[in-house]
């Protein structure tokens, strides 16, 4: 089976200051990989290069297959993204926000309404939409970004640190509703996170992003098993500096 | 069909966002609308407007600027597109944008279109305002300004895009008003004819024939009287053109996203 996303090689950098370094890994289809990270490690670079907001010089990445730069349109048709940053528009209502994206990606009205609604019921968002975006909550406004995400069926989701400035339960509400999306759809998601209680070490694969290099990649429970202790004592070891690039 | 929907999408959005923003709707029509009856109402009596094409009569000055006061609400519209386009890059609700699977060419182009159409709808807005005032062009005029008012819009809106593609804070957009909307808009036959400014500097007028608005604002004068001014249609073209694929260039992945995310 081919694989979701494959990043092979990819190098970038802002004028001399490198971000990234001969980047590579792959992200299996209907599997919940986490990317981790310490802040400044090239997660947010990575996924400007994946959703094509930077063109990258040096290597490769393909989505299903299909080459980023070569085709782009139909390698992002595949691709759902939330991004760090707030992207909702506040003075539009949920609804219309879900249709903004909705047409952004060519939807005709017959398709698009039923996916509305179907995104609407999926994340509770139901009774909220016709709330302005600007009057929602922290948590609601993430799952309408997560509706607007999967308006146009990806087969690949993409969440750049989804939950700051979250509560906890809201996080794991969050989390939780996003593993049931990998499970019941079989959607490949890469989920970057710096929060080592995001990842569930028996089932999630991982990979770990340091200083612009990978570090590891691999399931969770097996990068556990080869650097010992926890995945809180190695992360504490890479935003400390302790571990080489 | 898909790209028809996006170009939907796109305009749909940013009529809804100019319906929200009532102020805005009110600033578009109270500035020029300050020029016409204050303005416009004090020089009426000092400044004589000789009979000059379009106008085949004596004209009150009120009459004289209603073209240039047009291109104002143009021209201002495009700045506040510009400025939001840098807001929402800022922000980052640009990114939704520019992941569509759609070229990047065509996002920005409908962006510039959604632009127009408020432009004009607003150009609209302040003609029917003018008009209660007594400034009025014929009847006709209002019909044949439309597609004058589009390669306008597209100019404008073009420079403005481009300007956002440029700019990288918000905190710079003031210096647009100082060094963009002011030059272009005095430097221009907005408020004088060229003959009038050639009376006072050579040079002034000379400028004056170099700046693209000047051909924007003679197309729209020419054209509320029936007319067409094809040397202004033909600059106006032509600048509209390059500043579009200025503005593309400067949206696109390797060259100016990448350039703004490096400083």
């Amino acid at each position: 089976m081919t694989d979701a996303l494959t990043i092979s090689k990819i190098s970038h950098a802002y004028g001399k200051r490198k971000a990234l370094e001969d980047v590579s890994f792959l992200i299996p289809q209907g599997r919940f990989t986490a990317l981790l990270g310490p802040n400044g490690a090239g997660k947010s670079t990575l996924f400007s290069l994946i959703t094509r907001l930077f063109d990258y010089r040096e290597g490769s990445i393909s989505l299903f297959g299909q080459d980023l730069g070569k085709f782009p349109g139909q390698a992002l048709r595949q691709l759902g993204v939330v991004f760090q940053q707030p992207t909702l528009d506040l003075d539009l209502t949920v609804q219309q926000n879900l249709r903004y994206a909705a047409d952004l990606h060519g939807l005709p009205r017959r398709i698009a309404d039923p996916r509305i609604e179907r995104e609407l019921a999926r994340m509770e968002l139901a009774p909220r939409r016709g709330d302005k975006a600007r009057d929602l909550n922290g948590g609601h406004r993430r799952r309408v970004e997560i509706a607007r995400a999967l308006i146009h069926d990806p087969k690949l989701l993409l969440l750049d640190e989804p939950t700051v400035g979250l509560d906890v339960p809201t996080r794991k509400a969050l989390i939780s509703q996003i593993h049931e999306l990998c499970r019941q759809d079989g959607l490949a998601v890469l989920w970057a996170t710096h929060l080592v209680d995001e990842i569930d070490p028996l089932h999630d694969r991982l990979v770990v992003l340091h200083k612009g290099r990978i570090w590891a990649e691999g399931e969770a429970a097996e990068i556990l098993a080869a650097n010992g202790g926890s995945l809180g004592d190695i992360f504490s070891k890479l935003a400390d500096g302790e571990v080489a690039a | 069909m898909s790209w028809l929907i996006c170009l939907k999408g796109i305009v749909w959005r940013e009529m809804l966002r100019f319906f929200h923003q009532r102020s805005r709707l009110f600033g578009a029509l109270v500035r020029p609308l300050m020029w016409l009856v204050v303005f416009a109402t004090g020089f009426r009596a000092a400044l004589g407007v000789a009979i000059a094409p379009p106008y085949d009569t004596y004209i009150p000055y009120g009459i004289y600027i209603l073209p240039g006061l047009v291109g104002m609400v143009q021209l201002f519209n495009a700045m506040q597109s510009s400025l939001s386009m840098v807001y929402d890059r800022e922000m980052g609700s640009m990114r939704a944008l520019l992941v569509s699977p759609l070229p990047r060419w065509y996002l920005i182009t409908c962006k510039l279109v959604a632009g127009i159409v408020v432009s004009i709808l607003q150009s609209y807005a302040f003609l029917a305002v003018a008009w209660a005032f007594d400034d009025a062009a014929p009847p006709l005029g209002y019909l044949t300004v439309l597609p004058a008012l589009l390669a306008n819009g597209m100019m404008l809106g073009a420079l403005g895009l481009l300007l956002s593609s440029l700019i990288r804070q918000l905190e710079n957009f003031a210096g647009v008003m100082n060094f963009v909307v002011f030059p272009l808009f005095f430097l221009s036959t907005a408020l004088y004819p060229i003959w009038k400014i050639q009376e006072g500097s050579d040079i002034l007028a000379d400028v004056c024939q170099l700046n693209p608005f000047t051909y924007g604002v003679e197309l729209i004068r020419f054209a509320l009287y029936g007319q067409f001014d094809g040397l202004s249609a033909l600059v106006v073209g032509v600048a509209a053109a390059i500043f579009l694929v200025a503005a593309v260039v400067g949206y696109s992945p390797s060259r100016g996203l990448a350039r703004l995310k490096a400083t």
